[in-house]
C-alpha cells in the first residue's frame, strides 16, 4: 500500500519542485547578484572578515525574522519582535547583573520571558479578538516602556557574568576549524532556522499554522482548536525572540533599554523578501534566511562602496518594493 | 420504514434579539436522501450547524443513532459519525489534498511531528476505496472546484460518518461534474449512509432526494416524498403562497434601434472570435457550461480584463473601451456574480451604495454630499424597485440576497447606464425574491434597457431571455429564438460541442 501511494507521476513532482523552488531560487540569485555585483565593485568585499561580519550582522535580524515568519505564515503579523527582543535582553541583564544568578539562568530566563509575552499577544489575538497588527502594535509599546523601567533607563552591562560575550562572539566551530572562525551567534541563527524549518514542515504546529494562514474558519471547523495553537504560534515566536536578545547583548556586552524598535520592520522587510506571503499560507524558513542575508549584505556592500547610510535606507525599501511585486508577477503567472 | 440515524424534535435556537429556529422537527433514515428546503433565512444551515456541533441548540433534543446527543463542538459530531460538507469550500487552499483530509488528526510519530508517508497513504487509500482520482499530494488550490468538493466528500467521510450533511454542493459545479456528484450520493446511499442534502435548485431534489423537509422563517412547514410532490407545491410550501411560473413574452423588436454590438472580440483562450448583437429593450441571455467564457466576455465588454482583438460599438459609434470607467461612461454597467465582493459596499447604508458610482453629482461647494437630495433620489428606488428596507441608512449587509441586488441594479440605474449586464443574477437568491427580480428585468427591459444576462441555471436563462447566446469553449456556438420554441436539450447541444 504503501509503496503504492509513494508512486507519484513524475510530471506532478517536477511540477511541485519547480513552484516551490522558483521562489526562493528568484531571491537566491539576487543574493548571488548582489554578491558579484559588490566584489567587482570593491576588492575589499569578497574578504574573509568582510564575509564574517556580513553573517555576524545578519544573526539578530535573521532570527528575529524567523520567529516573525511563523506569525506571519499563520496570517497574523508580530510588530513587537523588536522591543521584546530587548525586553528579554533586560531581563537577562536584571537576572545575570543585578541578582547575580548563573548563565543558564539568565539565558533560559530570557526565552521564557518571550515566550511569556509571545503568550499575551497570542491571547490578545486569539482570545480577545483584536487583529495582530494592533495587538501586538500595544505589546511594542508596552514592552518599550516596560525595558525603560524595569532597567531604570540605563544600560545593564554583563560585566559580572564570565563567558557571557562568547555566546554571540566567541567561535566553536573556529576552534575546531581555525580557517573557518564563524561565530557562535552565526551558528545560533542556523540552529534556530534549522529547527523552525523542521518544525513547520514536519510537526503539528507547522501544519496548523500553514492550516490557520490558509483558512482558519476550515481549520476550527475541522474540530481544532485553533485560538490554542494561535496563541502558541505567537508564543514560540516570542521565545525565539528572547533568543535574539540574548544574542543582541552578548554581541554588545549590555543589555541597551532603548534600542529595539525598527527592528520588527527590518524583520518583517527579510520575511517580505524571503517570499514569504503577508496574507498568511505561503513561507519558508530557507527564504527568510535568504532574504535576511539580502539586507546584510545590500548594507555592508553599500558600506564599503561609502554609499552614504541616508541611500543605504533608500536602496533597502526600494528591494521591498521590487522583491514583492517580482512575487506579485510569478503567482499572476501561475495562475 | 428503514432505522433512523438522526432524530431531531422540538429544536429551537435563539441568537441575540431574533428565533432563528422554533421547534423544528427532523429525522433521517438510513440510506436516505433527505432535501432540506426554504428560503434563504429559513433556518436550514443552523439546524445542519447545530447537528454538527458547529452551533448548540437552545432546546429540543437530538438523537444520533437512537442516542441522546448534545455536541460541544465540530469533533464530538465527527466522532459520532455526523460529517458535513458547508456551503463556503472550507479547505486550505495552499495545503496538499492528504494535509487538508486529515487536518486535526494527523498520524504522528512523537513530539507532535507528523508521519506525512502515512498520511499520504491513508489518503490515497481514501480516495481509492471511494474511486476518487485524485493525487493525495496536489496542493488543493491547483484543483478545480469540482474536486475540491471530491476532497471535501472524502474528508467527511473519513470520519466514518454515517451521516453526511451538504450545504449547496452543487452551487459551483457544472452540469457534468453534477451528474458525477450524484453517481456518488447514490453510491453512498446504497451503502446505507444517510445524507442531508440542502438545495436551491428544484430540478436537482427531484432528482436525487427520496423526502423533502421544509423550513419556513425558522419554523417547521412539513415533510413530503420528493416523487410524489409536484414542485409547485414544494415551492408554495417555502414561499407560504403560490408562484405561477410565466411563460416569456417576447415583444417585437424589429423597429428598435441597436445599442450595442461587439464585433470579433478575443482573449486569449477564453475568449475566441465573438460576434453579437444586442437592441433596446432587448434580453439577451447567455447559456453554457461553467468556463464556457460567458463572465468573460462580460469583462472584455466592461474593460475589466483586457481584450487581443475586437470592437466594441455603443450605439452606433465605435467605442474605445479600456477600463471599467470607459464602459461606465458609455453607458454599460456590470452587476457582478459576486455580489458582496464587487458590487456593495456592504458595510454602508442603502443610500450610500445607490449614490456609490454617481457622488459627483452629489457634491456641493466644498465636497460636501448634499445628503438630502441622495436621501430623496435613494427612497425614490426604493420604491421604485420595491427594495424591502427598513430604511435609506440601513446598512446593505443587513438586507437579504435579492433586496442586495436591486441595491445593484439601483446603482446602475442612477448612473443613467442603458446597457446593462447581469451576471448570474439570482445566485444565492431564494424562490421568491427570484421571480421579483424576473419581473424587475422585464420592467427594465421595457423602459428601454438592453439587457444581458448570464446564468447558469438553463430555466432562468429560458424564462427570461428574448434571444439566447450559447458559448462553449470561448466560442459562440450559436443563437437561438427565445420562448417556447427552444429546448433545453437544443441549448445544450450547442454548449457541449
Amino acid at each position: 500500500m504503501i509503496t503504492e501511494s509513494q508512486k507519484t507521476p513524475p510530471s506532478l513532482v517536477s511540477k511541485l519542485i519547480k513552484m516551490t523552488a522558483h521562489q526562493r531560487v528568484l531571491a537566491f540569485a539576487s543574493l548571488i547578484v548582489l554578491l558579484i555585483v559588490f566584489s567587482i565593485a570593491s576588492p575589499n568585499f569578497m574578504q574573509t572578515s568582510n564575509m564574517l561580519a556580513i553573517l555576524q550582522a545578519t544573526s539578530v535580524n535573521g532570527v528575529l525574522a524567523v520567529a516573525a515568519t511563523l506569525v506571519i505564515i499563520s496570517g497574523g503579523i508580530d510588530l513587537s519582535v523588536g522591543t521584546l527582543m530587548t525586553f528579554t535582553a533586560v531581563i537577562a541583564g536584571v537576572l545575570l547583573t543585578n541578582m547575580n544568578l548563573p548563565l543558564p539562568i539568565g539565558v533560559l530566563g530570557a526565552i521564557l520571558a518571550g515566550a511569556f509575552c509571545g503568550f499575551c499577544s497570542g491571547s490578545f489575538v486569539a482570545k480577545m479578538k483584536i487583529p495582530p497588527f494592533i495587538a501586538t502594535l500595544g505589546m511594542m509599546l508596552i514592552l518599550k516602556g516596560l525595558s525603560l523601567v524595569v532597567s531604570g533607563a540605563r544600560p545593564i552591562y554583563f560585566n559580572n557574568t564570565e563567558g557571557f560575550d562568547e555566546i554571540s562572539r566567541g567561535s566553536l566551530i573556529g576552534e575546531v576549524l581555525p580557517f573557518l572562525p564563524i561565530p557562535n551567534g552565526v551558528l545560533i541563527l542556523f540552529i534556530v532556522a534549522g529547527v523552525a524549518s523542521y518544525v513547520l514542515s514536519k510537526t503539528i504546529l507547522g501544519r496548523y499554522c500553514f492550516g490557520i494562514g490558509s483558512n482558519e474558519e476550515a481549520v476550527r471547523l475541522s474540530g481544532v482548536n485553533t485560538d490554542r495553537w494561535k496563541i502558541a504560534i505567537y508564543a514560540v515566536a516570542g521565545g525565539i525572540c528572547g533568543i535574539a536578545g540574548i544574542l543582541i547583548s552578548s554581541r554588545l556586552n549590555s543589555a541597551q533599554p532603548a534600542l529595539g524598535l525598527g527592528y520588527e520592520l527590518e524583520a518583517i522587510a527579510a520575511v517580505v523578501i524571503g517570499g514569504t506571503s503577508l496574507s498568511g499560507g505561503r513561507g519558508t524558513i530557507i527564504g527568510t534566511l535568504i532574504g535576511a542575508l539580502i539586507m546584510a549584505v545590500l548594507t555592508n556592500g553599500l558600506r564599503v562602496l561609502s554609499v552614504a547610510q541616508e541611500w543605504q535606507t533608500v536602496v533597502t525599501g526600494i528591494i521591498i518594493i521590487l522583491a514583492v511585486y517580482a512575487d506579485m508577477m510569478r503567482r499572476q503567472k501561475s495562475k | 420504514m428503514m432505522p433512523l440515524l438522526v432524530e431531531m424534535i422540538g429544536i429551537e435556537k435563539r441568537f441575540p434579539g431574533v428565533y432563528s429556529l422554533r421547534g423544528v422537527d427532523f429525522n433521517l433514515e438510513k440510506g436516505e436522501v433527505h432535501a432540506l428546503m426554504g428560503e434563504n433565512g429559513a433556518g436550514k444551515s443552523t439546524l445542519m450547524k447545530i447537528l454538527s456541533g458547529v452551533y448548540q441548540k437552545d432546546g429540543g433534543t437530538v438523537k444520533v443513532s437512537d442516542q441522546l446527543t448534545d455536541f460541544d463542538g465540530p469533533k464530538a459530531a465527527q466522532k459520532a459519525g455526523v460529517g458535513i460538507i458547508h456551503q463556503e469550500l472550507s479547505l486550505m487552499n495552499d495545503l496538499t489534498v492528504a494535509q487538508n483530509v486529515f487536518i486535526g488528526r494527523e498520524p504522528r510519530s512523537s513530539w507532535g511531528v507528523i508521519d506525512e508517508k502515512r498520511l499520504n497513504s491513508q489518503a490515497s487509500d481514501i480516495f481509492k476505496k471511494m474511486n476518487f482520482d485524485i493525487e493525495p499530494m496536489t496542493e488543493i488550490g491547483s484543483l478545480t472546484v469540482a474536486k475540491q468538493q471530491m476532497v471535501e466528500i472524502a474528508k467527511a467521510l473519513s470520519f466514518q460518518s454515517r451521516v453526511l450533511i451538504m450545504d449547496e454542493p452543487t452551487a459551483a459545479l457544472n452540469d457534468a461534474e453534477i451528474a458525477e456528484l450524484f453517481v456518488i450520493i447514490r453510491r453512498l446511499k446504497s451503502e446505507g449512509v444517510g445524507i442531508i442534502y440542502i438545495s436551491h435548485k428544484m430540478d436537482e431534489i427531484k432528482q436525487i432526494a427520496d423526502r423533502v423537509t421544509v423550513l419556513r422563517d425558522g419554523e417547521y412547514i412539513g415533510t413530503v416524498e420528493a416523487k410524489e410532490t409536484p414542485l409547485s407545491k414544494i415551492i408554495s410550501m417555502m414561499v407560504g403562497r403560490e408562484v405561477k411560473d410565466e411563460a416569456v413574452y417576447i415583444p417585437d423588436l424589429s423597429t428598435q434601434p441597436e445599442l450595442l454590438a461587439v464585433k470579433g472580440l478575443n482573449r486569449g483562450k477564453e475568449i475566441k472570435d465573438v460576434n453579437f448583437s444586442l437592441k433596446k429593450g432587448e434580453i439577451l441571455g447567455f447559456a453554457g457550461l461553467m468556463g464556457a467564457g460567458r463572465t468573460e466576455v462580460a469583462r472584455a465588454i466592461f474593460g475589466a480584463d483586457p481584450i487581443d482583438s475586437g470592437e466594441v460599438w455603443v450605439n452606433g459609434k465605435l467605442c474605445q473601451i479600456e477600463s471599467p470607467s470607459d464602459a461606465v461612461a458609455a453607458g454599460i454597467g456590470y452587476l457582478s456574480e459576486d455580489r458582496k465582493h464587487f458590487g456593495l459596499a456592504l458595510g454602508m447604508d442603502v443610500r450610500a451604495n445607490i449614490a456609490m458610482a454617481t457622488l459627483n453629482r452629489f457634491t456641493r461647494s466644498l465636497g460636501a454630499l448634499n445628503e438630502a437630495e441622495m436621501s430623496s433620489i435613494a427612497n425614490g428606488y426604493i420604491k421604485q424597485l420595491g427594495i424591502r428596507t427598513p430604511s435609506d441608512t440601513q446598512e446593505v449587509g443587513f438586507l437579504s440576497g435579492g433586496n442586495q441586488q436591486k441595491v445593484v441594479i439601483a446603482k446602475w440605474l442612477l448612473k443613467d447606464c442603458d446597457i446593462l449586464i447581469f451576471d448570474e443574477p439570482t445566485r444565492g437568491i431564494d424562490v421568491g425574491a427570484k421571480s421579483e427580480i424576473y419581473k424587475l428585468l422585464e420592467s427594465l427591459a421595457k423602459q428601454g434597457k438592453a439587457i444581458i444576462v448570464i446564468s447558469s441555471e438553463l430555466p432562468e436563462v429560458m424564462r427570461l431571455s428574448h434571444r439566447i447566446a450559447v458559448m462553449c469553449q470561448g466560442k459562440l456556438t450559436g443563437i437561438l429564438p427565445g420562448g417556447k420554441e427552444t429546448t433545453q436539450e437544443q441549448i445544450m447541444a450547442l454548449a457541449t460541442q
